[in-house]
């Protein structure tokens, strides 16, 4: 087994006294996709902002490459390779492709007081890079990333995370606002992460997807790791059971079964 | 259709089939430009005003007069613009301009200090000014819209009792001497203010800016999404402190342009420009929620705003219509611009998929 890239041991979080998230451990290796599963409001969001540094946790510590590290902005989470992509693709829908793929590490030509933005290279770096993850629609880097659809952005921002040297990167739920062909395209883009070494914090409550591409996964319920376990060992009427619950999910089909009765 | 890969990068199928290759038209690649609209907004105004106006308009005085106006406004606009693209707005350029204007016409008139020192001090007190503003919109997160327009009353508040206080009027005479006279405040051939060659400078100087540094891609991020911007290591507040700081700037240089060329300052000067700036970078195609504009655009809005703003001397009609078209003006900008983004949007591939953030 691979050492553990990203390891969390005991990680809470506390506002106000109320606890979002209490004894969260768990790990990633590079080249595996861990899954995050959860119910809205079960505590996913803030795992990420604690993973990608907007959030240092009250409690517990996280480990990168066996060293003990604390976020205080996200330019520590991404001096650290660590690379989060939100549902939307966190990308800027009025900017140019190639102004959007460097943005914060913009390439520049010339010298001194003459040094500028390069935009051919920008633009043809991010063509080409989009290119690698199959997105062979856009080939101009001029283009508008508000032109692309929802996976193309997707796959744009996950192009730019791979290309600065991504070590472990975050999917904030990337396929929930997509279509079926769409989603299928970025859960191959996650599998090409995967094959390069990359560890990949897949975060959905898509349970189809999840079984798809993830090695291992963990289910949170009201911030607390309800179950963790790797590929195959749950059927996926057990993940969305416990997804859901179970309870709750009893509870409907009992209702179910009751007006079935009455009609 | 070739598809290149580079080594060692596997293709995966497309998402869906690519297109046929098409060259875009220059016509349609300038549709999907954001200063578009904003050109034909000026050549509708200028068609209009030359068929109305006839000799007057296009005559030596008539240009002079709308140039004369659009290149002040424009030196203010400009930064305001870059300003809105980056998603903020700065409505205190009007006591900024009084403030300055005061203050060199006190520092070198009143207490007869050398020129060169009100002229330090009168851009001292706008990079202040920009600097609160920046400052206080980054650390509270309280709209600028609030912040710059309490900025606004306080700052001509200031202005009014300091200068009663210190010189017992509200408006003070200043003789700026020939060179600073020739410098700021002169008219070339009797009619040109020299205020045009300082918003030629003003123009080169944003253009670079935002086209061709690294800066300029930050404004645009920043305007386009403030959180994703801040999550690539962008220095959002320095950003930010500095570009209140250059509308402030250039609300100062507007003022110490009109203390040169009306030989003195009044406290009541430059509200106007408070919203004329902004409708002239809005008619220039700046999108007022932020990420998107062009200093063409703005420099387009501005010379739209002056010929409709002087034009209207020159024809038969009464200049009390001038507002009337510019505020249907406005809202025709704000529509067309709209137009235009979705086609900018578009690609040219299919229809937009724009998602309201």
């Amino acid at each position: 087994m691979a050492e553990p890239l990203l390891k969390l041991t005991n990680v809470g979080k506390s506002y106000a006294g109320t606890d979002a998230l209490a004894d969260i451990t768990l790990q990633v290796e590079p080249g595996k996709v861990l899954c995050l599963l959860g119910d809205n409001g079960a505590g996913k969001s803030t795992l990420i902002k604690i993973l990608s540094g907007f959030h240092t946790p009250t409690t517990g510590t996280v480990e990168i490459d066996g060293q003990p590290v604390v976020f205080h902005s996200p330019r520590d989470a991404s001096a650290n390779g660590i690379a989060t992509v939100h549902q939307y693709g966190g990308t800027f829908p009025l900017m140019t492709v190639g102004r959007s793929f460097f943005v914060g590490v913009e390439p520049t030509k010339g010298w001194g007081p003459f040094k500028r933005f390069d935009k051919a290279t920008a633009n043809e770096i991010s063509v080409r890079e989009l290119k690698g993850l199959g997105i062979t629609r856009i080939n101009d880097g001029n283009r508008l990333v508000g032109g692309m659809s929802g996976g193309e952005r997707q796959s744009l921002a996950i192009a730019r995370a791979v290309y600065f040297g991504a070590k472990l990167l975050i999917l904030d739920e990337p396929t929930a606002a997509l279509g079926v062909k769409e989603a299928s395209h970025v859960l191959r883009i996650i599998m090409q992460a995967r094959r390069k070494g990359i560890a990949v914090v897949f975060v959905t409550h898509n349970v189809l997807h999840a079984m798809t591409v993830g090695d291992n996964f963990a289910v949170l319920i009201h911030g607390r790791l309800a179950d963790s376990f790797a590929k195959g060992e749950r059927t996926r009427e057990e993940i969305t059971d416990l997804m859901a619950g179970g309870e709750a999910m009893a509870e409907l089909e009992a209702e179910i079964a009751q007006y079935e009765q009455d009609a | 259709m070739a598809i290149a890969a580079s080594p060692g990068v596997q293709v995966t199928k497309p998402v869906a089939a690519p297109p046929a290759p098409r060259t875009q038209s220059s016509f349609g690649r300038l549709t999907r430009r954001p200063e578009t609209g904003a050109l034909a907004g000026t050549v509708l105004v200028f068609v209009i005003f030359t068929v109305l106006g006839g000799s007057n308009f296009i005559s030596i005085g008539g240009v002079a007069s709308w140039l004369n106006v659009a290149a002040e406004l424009a030196i203010i606009a400009l930064p305001v613009g870059l300003l809105m693209i980056a998603g903020e707005l700065d409505l205190s350029v009007g006591s900024v301009l009084a403030a300055s204007s005061m203050t060199m016409a006190i520092v070198s008139g009143t207490y007869g200090a050398p020129m060169i020192v009100g002229i330090v001090a009168a851009l001292a007190v706008g990079a202040a000014a920009g600097f609160i503003n920046g400052l206080i919109v980054s650390r509270t997160n309280v709209p600028s819209f609030v912040v710059t327009l309490g900025m606004n009353f306080g700052l001509a508040g200031i202005t009014l009792g300091l200068s009663r206080l210190i010189t017992g009027t509200t408006n003070v005479p200043l003789d700026p001497g020939p060179f600073f006279k020739g410098l700021f405040g002169s008219l070339i051939g009797g009619q040109f203010e020299v205020a045009i060659f300082w918003a030629l400078g003003v123009a080169l100087l944003i253009v670079w800016l935002l086209q061709m540094t690294p800066f300029g891609n930050w404004v645009f991020a920043i305007g386009g999404d403030k959180e994703s911007a801040r999550a690539t290591g962008i220095p959002v507040t320095r950003v930010k402190i500095s570009l209140f700081m250059m509308s402030a700037l250039g609300a100062s240089l507007v003022g110490i342009i009109q203390t040169c060329l009306y030989n003195g300052a009044q406290t009541s000067t430059g509200q106007s420009f408070v919203f004329n700036s902004i409708i002239a970078a809005v008619i220039g195609g700046v999108l007022l929620t932020g990420g998107y504009g062009s200093v063409p655009g703005i420099i387009l809005g501005t010379l739209t705003f002056a010929i409709v703003s002087q034009g209207i001397y020159t024809t038969s009609l009464s200049s009390d219509w001038a507002s009337f078209i510019l505020g249907a003006l406005l809202l025709a900008a704000v529509l067309m611009n709209n137009t235009f983004r979705k086609l900018a949007l578009s690609s040219g591939v299919r229809a937009p998929k724009i998602k309201k953030a």
